[in-house]
């Protein structure tokens, strides 16, 4: 059972999340309550990050995993992808 | 720089064969108001804004707009995907197909190619920022249209999350604008 795309969407959601409180942060930059939520959201974005590296092979090219080969070019690109 | 991240920004799922969307969808993939219109404008413009919010906001939204833009591609790859050649013209894809196969050339969904005519960058920061808060609004309206014309759900979803997106663009640059408009203000007093 391959429960890649599972993960990725959880990464996505996060992420998603940090994109869209940048986005408001940018326009309220003393916005306390955001920042901290911003922060939050953010380290949780990094452990998923690292668990999915980890697992599944890396997202950027200096990306967590340490493997012989260069996996970079091998697992999935974002368009191949089957979500369910 | 840019640094790129191997995932979408949100997931992208074709359940039924609509190929006539592929068609319709390059108007959001290379037309006036795509998003590669959106991340090249914002992109372009953002070197002469006034404030740091501004040139913040320009960066961080015309990045988000090339993730959009890669949305956009893999819906129309998906959908094209193995098919074809005649069904694709039976689809209306025919021109496309004869002069890009299965590419994902920008052009909008009449065949148009993409041209930095469609952008503008005034160097000035308050037609810059209006012609900003327009564009989403063009991009909204145009993803309402793309949402009416498919059946599939997972279409409609994508979609439905790259209109929001245009909704909270359009709030942002309108934020933008009033803070550049509140520091123009304050100067004239200098
Ligand atoms: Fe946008």
């Amino acid at each position: 059972m391959n429960n890649m795309p599972a993960l990725l969407k959880e990464i996505q959601a996060l992420e998603f999340t940090a994109v869209d409180l940048n986005l408001y942060l940018d326009t309220h930059p003393q916005d306390q309550a955001a920042l901290r939520y911003f922060y939050t959201v953010r380290d949780e974005l990094l452990n998923h990050i690292q668990a999915f590296e980890q697992k599944y092979g890396p997202l950027t090219a200096a990306g967590d995993a340490r493997t012989d080969c260069w996996q970079w070019v091998e697992c999935p690109w974002p368009w191949e992808i089957e979500y369910d | 720089m840019w640094m790129y991240e191997k995932k979408l920004e949100y997931p992208v799922r074709v359940y039924k064969n609509d190929l006539g969307m592929a068609k319709y969808l390059l108007a959001q993939y290379g037309g006036p108001d795509s998003e590669l219109s959106a991340a090249v404008r914002y992109l372009t413009q953002r070197y002469t804004m006034p404030t740091n919010k501004a040139k913040g906001l320009l960066t961080d939204i015309g990045t988000e707009e090339m993730a959009h833009w890669e949305i956009v591609a893999t819906m129309i790859y998906k959908l094209v995907k193995g098919l074809p050649a005649q069904q694709l013209r039976k689809a209306g894809l025919g021109a496309y197909f004869a002069q890009h196969d299965r590419a994902l050339y920008p052009a909008d969904a009449a065949g148009v190619p993409w041209t930095a005519a469609y952008i503008q960058a005034t160097g000035d920061p308050v037609a810059d920022l209006t012609e900003d808060m327009a564009a989403e609004q063009k991009a909204r309206t145009a993803y309402e249209h793309l949402i009416q014309l498919t059946d599939d759900p997972g279409i409609k979803d994508t979609l439905k999350f790259l209109r929001e997106r245009e909704v909270v663009h359009f709030q942002r640059f309108g934020e933008a604008l009033n803070d550049v408009q509140a520091m123009m203000a304050a100067k004239k007093y200098y």
